[in-house]
């Protein structure tokens, strides 16, 4: 409750010193410098944006053509673009951690102990709610609608709100860089620490609305993959023909349909606890923090699955695609992943083993945790073996993806110990659990997210990207994942606590050097991937894929051109086999003029998911901020967005079969024009997505 | 047999022998409402296990569910919400047999009526114990209650709304195939609403004055 009534009326609880740039120029220091370089970098990062935008000329084209678009494919990109930028500054904050690790060993080091708090807490959150899941969210958007022959997702508009809830979580998360501070609690949250007693100020309510926002923005894109999987799938494919990408996407689906929601739960029932004095996880009168605990869990666990199960996917692609050969032990693949999607539901406990449970029910987790590992082992096998007499070309995708093999594996391991609950108990909160986490989302999730960014690049804008840039990202990603990482797990042995912001014991410094060098590498393959993208739209005149099939594909993504169509498929394909489009090319129905077109449907566009988004945004900053009259005008805003939309009745266009026809008769003339290329010529201007096929 | 089969896929579906293309074009949407009830059911089992928590150890001193829960008002809910239940089934034959909106408009107010009901009583039965110093923080208890409760009731508040709009739909467009398939998913999102109460009124009412 700070200045005038007045005041608070219109700004609620801002002030001056929520204003950006206020402290560096009161006190200027190390810890204030870093503070305000990261808030110019933000602020400098939107006004490009929006100055290039200008002097372009294109704030109609991303208006007409993007933000407004309920085209799964588009929406998709989106996300993906969403994720990384949002990689950028969290791989930059963790530099930063790295730094102040190093430079803290007996002396305080450049940052203060609550700017090292916001860092992990920000770095944690973005990596998980606005990198991991728009990643995969994104690629599922552009990738799974493609493959089991379908026109878009089952409810497009739902879709683009899901994208502008994430969004706008986004922004939050942004703004709080800004305006203000970040909670301290870490991406976990945990109270009694995030309580009103302990932190009073609007950073823990930054950390609420953002994660709120995309919980329920990750539930409804659950609700929607689901149905479109089980309903929308082409004449022909049964479930056991759907490629194992789409199986990963539907499992990470269902998942999120159940383990959305008890985030959502936990972060309103926060907040209930700070705004309206309830006492849900509060020290005092009833309150139990182990509720919130056994709440956060029940999601952070099976989370992990979906953040893990779309990367799967991607792998299980990118080993098939890339060996030319099918899949092996495909079966075996779907039941390991669904096996996983339930194991995901029953090993919550594991999180806090230490925090008073019988040794009884620690051991009972303990043991469904490492069962865990019988299925992800049955996967990597059946990878490996379908690899084995395959002609395996190395290219970056496939780069990616057998580090991960090998590099998941070790993660694995450590895994194993730690849910043994015994060795828990000596190792949990210390480095070692940040290395195991960190072994098993970055070769993981993030490795199988630039794969798929690799592979279906072609497809989403039409031209290959460069692969030496891309091998030097993977050379410089890897080896500085090793370096930033395996060290962390000697700390850990060693006695070194995670979230520490300064060390007493002078052995550690070797290590954390070692772990300093390994971020800078990272950080020198998240630049070459920068290069990567500017070298590759540069040439792109020399790299482009008309054909739309540069991989030799064996699914139905590839049966269309790059960029595919807005209506994707011409006339729904009937699938035979497995590899759909394998067996077409082997058949020689790829390819080929359907006898009749007919008219197609799509949705128009729509402006209700940008209008949501910056509702929500706005909702979302007047609660962190106690802006009551805003808080109020933006909730009933977004509602009455719903409801006129509801009346909205014209939401279709029709796409005429003659127009159909002529544009998918110009892409088969096309086609016919192009040079097929044999796949040891893949990389170079003579793919240009036309395959030769081998009998 | 088929054509038994494709009629009776996902309950709520009923349009089958009077407009066979509505039928056909609902099932994806029901379904795809169905999953979304899913997840809300997701919602209200936590809050069940929250509750079940919190009422045995959130007490804190402070009352305990048998000295402040009766069950004179949440039976009269009960009850409300039971007809109005019954009161949407009938609109929904009506929708189906009827081509004329009359009955229909006339067993969702009947419907509206009985709901609005429900949320009165709910909100007189809140405010009365806030007054008695009950409120939802006095306790972990109490704080559990309210969330478990008020959720349904807000569940309702906004059935309520979509019940509303879809009033003045039915009058705006008629009949539509969009008008139909929205008061098909409000009516299995009101019977979700029942049976969600039923689990409170048996659960927290019943159980808490044992």
């Amino acid at each position: 409750m700070t200045g005038q009534p007045f005041d608070y009326f219109w700004l609620g609880k801002l002030s001056i010193d929520s204003l950006p740039f206020v402290e560096f120029i009161r006190d200027p220091n190390s810890n204030t410098a870093v503070g305000a370089f990261a808030k110019a970098a933000a602020i400098g990062g939107a006004m490009g944006l929006m100055v290039l935008l200008t002097v372009f000329g294109k704030w109609r084209v991303f208006w007409h053509e993007w933000l407004t678009s309920l085209d799964a494919k588009k929406i998709g990109i989106m996300y993906i673009v969403l994720a990384m930028v949002m990689l950028l500054r969290a791989v930059i904050e963790a530099g930063f951690m790295r730094a102040q690790q190093m430079l803290a060993v007996e002396q305080p080091g450049p940052l203060a102990p609550e700017h090292f708090g916001e860092l992990f807490s920000t770095h944690g959150t973005i990596m998980i709610f606005f990198m991991a899941m728009p990643f995969l969210i994104g690629i599922i958007n552009v990738v799974m609608p493609l493959q089991i022959g379908a026109r878009d997702v089952k409810f497009p508009l739902l879709n683009a709100i899901s994208l502008a809830l994430t969004a706008a979580g986004a922004v939050l998360i942004m703004i709080s860089l800004v305006i203000g501070k970040f909670s301290t609690g870490g991406w976990s949250g945990y109270p009694p620490f995030t309580e009103l007693a302990f932190n009073p100020g609007a950073g823990v309510d930054y950390w609420i609305w953002a994660v709120t926002l995309s919980s329920i923005g990750n539930t409804l894109t659950g609700i929607n993959f689901a149905v479109t999987i089980y309903k929308l799938r082409a004449p022909g494919m049964t479930w056991f023909r759907m490629p194992l990408f789409s199986w990963t996407a539907l499992c990470t689906s269902i998942i999120m349909i159940f383990a959305m929601m008890p985030l959502t739960v936990a972060t309103l029932m926060l907040a209930l606890d700070r705004y309206a004095g309830f006492h849900f996880f509060t020290n005092a009168l009833g309150g139990n923090m182990m509720n919130y605990t056994n709440l956060f869990w029940l999601f952070g666990h099976p989370e992990v699955y979906i953040v893990i199960l779309p990367a799967f996917g991607v792998f299980s692609e990118v080993f098939s695609t890339f060996s030319g050969k099918r899949l092996y032990g495909y079966h075996s693949l779907v039941f390991a992943t669904m096996a996983i999607a339930v194991l995901s539901f029953c090993v919550w406990l594991h999180h806090f083993f230490t925090m008073g449970e019988t040794a009884d029910l620690n051991a009972a987790f303990g043991i469904a945790t490492m069962l865990i590992g019988v299925p992800t082992g049955v996967k990597v096998y059946d990878w490996l073996l379908t690899m084995v007499r395959g002609r395996v070309r190395l290219t970056t995708a496939m780069l990616f993806s057998i580090m991960f093999m090998v590099t998941f594996v070790i993660g694995g391991l450590t895994g194993v110990i730690l849910a043994n609950p015994p060795v828990d108990f000596a190792v949990h909160n210390s480095l070692f659990l940040v290395a195991h986490f960190h072994n098993m989302l970055i070769p993981g999730t993030l490795f199988g997210m630039f794969a798929a960014y690799y592979v279906w690049f072609p497809k989403m804008f039409g031209f290959r990207l460069s692969e030496k840039w891309g091998r030097i990202s993977f050379w410089c990603w890897s080896f500085g994942f090793y370096l930033a990482f395996m060290p962390l797990y000697a700390l850990g042995l060693m006695g070194a606590m995670r979230r520490s912001a300064q060390w007493f014991d002078p052995q550690y410094l070797p290590w954390l050097v070692v772990a300093f060098c390994g971020a800078l590498l990272i950080l020198a393959g998240l630049a070459s991937q920068v290069v990567q993208l500017w070298v590759s739209i540069r040439d792109r005149d020399t790299t482009r894929v008309p054909g739309g099939d540069p991989w030799d594909g064996r699914s139905l993504e590839w049966s269309m051109s790059a960029p595919p169509p807005e209506y994707n498929f011409a006339v729904i394909p009937q699938v035979h086999d497995r590899d759909a489009f394998t067996w077409m090319k082997k058949n020689g129905t790829s390819y080929t003029a359907p006898e009749h077109y007919e008219d197609i449907k799509m949705p128009k566009n729509s402006i209700v998911a940008p209008v949501i988004c910056a509702l929500t945004a706005a909702l979302g900053f007047a609660l962190t901020w106690h802006i009551w009259w805003l808080t109020i005008a933006s909730f009933i805003a977004v509602w009455a967005t719903v409801i006129a939309r509801s009346f909205c009745q014209n939401t279709e266009e029709t796409i005429p079969a003659s127009q159909v026809r002529e544009e998918h008769e110009r892409w088969l003339r096309s086609v016919k024009a192009l040079k097929p290329a044999p796949r040891e010529h893949e990389t170079t201007s003579a793919n240009q997505g036309l395959a030769e096929v081998v009998v | 047999m088929n054509k038994i089969r494709k009629y009776s896929r996902h309950p709520g579906l009923n349009m089958g022998s009077t407009d066979p293309e509505t039928h056909e074009a609902a099932e994806t949407l029901l379904f795809g409402f169905w999953v979304f009830l899913m997840s809300d059911l997701v919602l209200f089992a936590l809050l069940f296990a929250d509750y079940a928590a919190q009422s045995q150890h959130g007490v804190a001193g402070g009352p305990t569910p048998g000295d402040i829960l009766d069950l004179k008002n949440p039976f009269i809910e009960t009850m409300l919400l039971l007809v109005s239940s019954f009161t949407f089934g009938l609109a929904a034959l009506a929708m189906k047999y009827r081509q004329d909106r009359t009955r229909l408009v006339f067993w969702l107010v009947v419907t509206f009526a009985l709901g609005a009901g429900f949320v009165g009583l709910e909100v007189y039965d809140f405010t009365d114990m806030i007054s008695k110093g009950h409120g939802p923080q006095t306790s972990g208890f109490l704080s559990a209650f309210f969330l478990l409760v008020g959720t349904h009731g807000i569940h309702v508040s906004s059935g309520l709304i979509w019940l509303l709009v879809l009033l003045v739909q039915v009058f705006v467009f008629g009949l539509n195939r969009n008008v139909k398939t929205r008061l098909m998913r409000l009516a299995i999102f009101w019977h979700m609403l029942d049976v969600v109460w039923i689990g409170i009124f048996t659960f927290v009412y019943l159980f808490g004055v044992a």
